[in-house]
């Protein structure tokens, strides 16, 4: 009995074995063989941020296509965008390194919160009740909707219901960035020495009736920044990094201590 | 000649396998939001249901039975479903890449439909013979494609209509396929099989 099954579904899969090899020698279809050099290559997180469903999608638009650029891989940065372009023959410009950054402070002992929520943990979830559970309208909610993104696991909640980012492990890919439903995530170059954390387009009495750190407008530190980097916009500051000097003075200046200092 | 009108009358319309018997439902909401993927995806199926109700069949009478393994009857069918499926994967992938392209993840995820299995063990069970088994297989695949067109053309006319908020998107689509379903129950009793 055993010796019968054995058999049959051997010699099964023999025949079927046997046709599938004869068909893939009839039709054999031909690749590019950088297509597979370009995977080779690449980080295969399969994460997205270039814009195609997955790395090895990407190697075939980058191999195929001449418009597309080589250095669309966020997560390998510009050394794999210096491979790619290698194998496919295309110039490479320079970009930095990437990574993301909360805009947002307010953590659980700064911002009260403004009912007891108990639902799903998801913020996208808590979203749809009355703007979510805290009482400032733009800030985390904290329930790792982010965490649960991330595909190299760089972020994580803190005891005080903040996301943290590994500055190591981050990428810059921006998966982050695409689902977190308060749109309070930033992509920065990885090198910046301030920004401002906080998004709280409010104006200053709102803001400082509900967070301790949040953002009241007051327009400090764009008067006082030497290289006219900072402008207000929306009641928030916004910092152009091409113009900024990283000479950390707003941090000091800021009344409400919303500009945050990168250690 | 009757028998076989009825068959095939039964799985298309009456046990359509999607709508009926709930087989088949992740391509079935996968591939059904353009009718041309859909016509394509329904193809597929049909060449595969076909050529896996008769193949199935005949290892169930010759190799099956004979030796007196029906406790591998699942392995032996999963093994026809998969070879059959990757066969057509490479001819299709040759012939009309277009369609390969259209296809994606879906293609290879025949492999585990459940319509496919399920139609081979139910020929078994009703005891067809090769004949009956074959156009059982053909008609089932039809009945799958004309679910997954009907639900693609639906669809296709939902993206332009003013759905609430909330239900946008999959929901709607999930309400779209409960509707059809209990549409397609009109239909039994139509023929007693």
């Amino acid at each position: 009995m055993i010796l019968e099954a054995a058999i049959s579904l051997g010699g099964l899969g023999l025949l079927f074995s046997l046709c599938l090899g004869l068909a893939s020698k009839r039709f054999y279809v031909e690749v590019d063989p950088r297509v597979g050099r370009v995977i080779e290559v690449l980080p295969g997180a399969n994460c997205g941020a270039c814009g195609c469903p997955g790395c090895s999608k990407y190697a075939e638009h980058v191999v195929m296509e001449p418009e597309v650029p080589a250095n669309l891989c966020i997560p390998g940065g510009g050394e794999v965008a210096k491979e790619v372009g290698h194998i496919t023959g295309k110039e490479v410009e320079e970009t930095g390194k990437k990574r993301a950054f909360i805009l947002c402070s307010g953590s659980k002992d700064r911002v009260a919160k403004s009912f007891n929520y108990q639902g799903i943990e998801d913020c996208r979830a808590a979203l749809l009740l009355f703007s979510g559970n805290k009482s400032c309208p733009y800030g985390c909610l904290g329930f790792g909707t982010c965490v649960n993104a991330c595909p190299f696991e760089a972020i994580e909640i803190n005891e005080l219901g903040l996301p943290v980012i590994d500055k190591e492990r981050c990428t810059g890919c921006g998966r982050c960035k695409d689902v977190c439903p308060k749109g309070i995530i930033e992509i920065y170059p990885k090198d910046i020495k301030v920004y401002i954390a906080c998004s709280n387009k409010d104006k200053g009495k709102v803001v400082k009736d509900i967070c301790a750190v949040g953002c009241i407008g007051c327009s400090i530190c764009a008067k006082r920044c030497e290289s006219g980097a900072i402008e207000i916009k929306d009641n928030l500051p916004k910092i152009s990094y091409d113009k900024c000097t990283q000479c950390k003075d707003c941090v000091g200046r800021c009344p409400q201590g919303s500009m945050v200092a990168v250690s | 000649m009757g028998e076989i009108f009825l068959i095939f009358l039964s799985a298309v319309l009456v046990n359509n396998f999607v709508l009926a018997r709930f087989l088949g439902i992740c391509p079935f909401l996968g591939v059904s939001k353009k009718v041309e993927t859909a016509v394509g995806m329904g193809m597929a199926v049909v060449f595969v249901m076909t050529l896996a109700s008769s193949a199935t069949w005949l290892i169930q009478r010759f190799i099956l039975e004979p030796f007196h393994i029906h406790v591998l009857q699942t392995i032996a069918f999963i093994l026809v479903i998969a070879s059959l499926v990757q066969l057509v994967e490479t001819v299709l992938r040759k012939v009309v890449p277009t369609l390969y392209e259209a296809l994606g993840i879906y293609l290879p995820l025949i492999t585990t439909n459940c319509a496919i299995l399920g139609l081979a063990i139910l020929n078994i069970q009703k005891e067809y013979n090769l004949i009956k088994s074959t156009i059982f297989g053909f008609s089932a695949s039809i009945g799958f494609m004309l679910a997954l067109i009907l639900m693609a053309g639906i669809r296709e006319q939902l993206e332009f209509a003013p759905v609430p908020k909330p239900l946008k998107g999959i929901p709607v689509s999930l309400i779209t396929a409960g509707l059809m379903s209990l549409a397609f129950m009109g239909f039994s009793g139509l023929v007693k099989m």
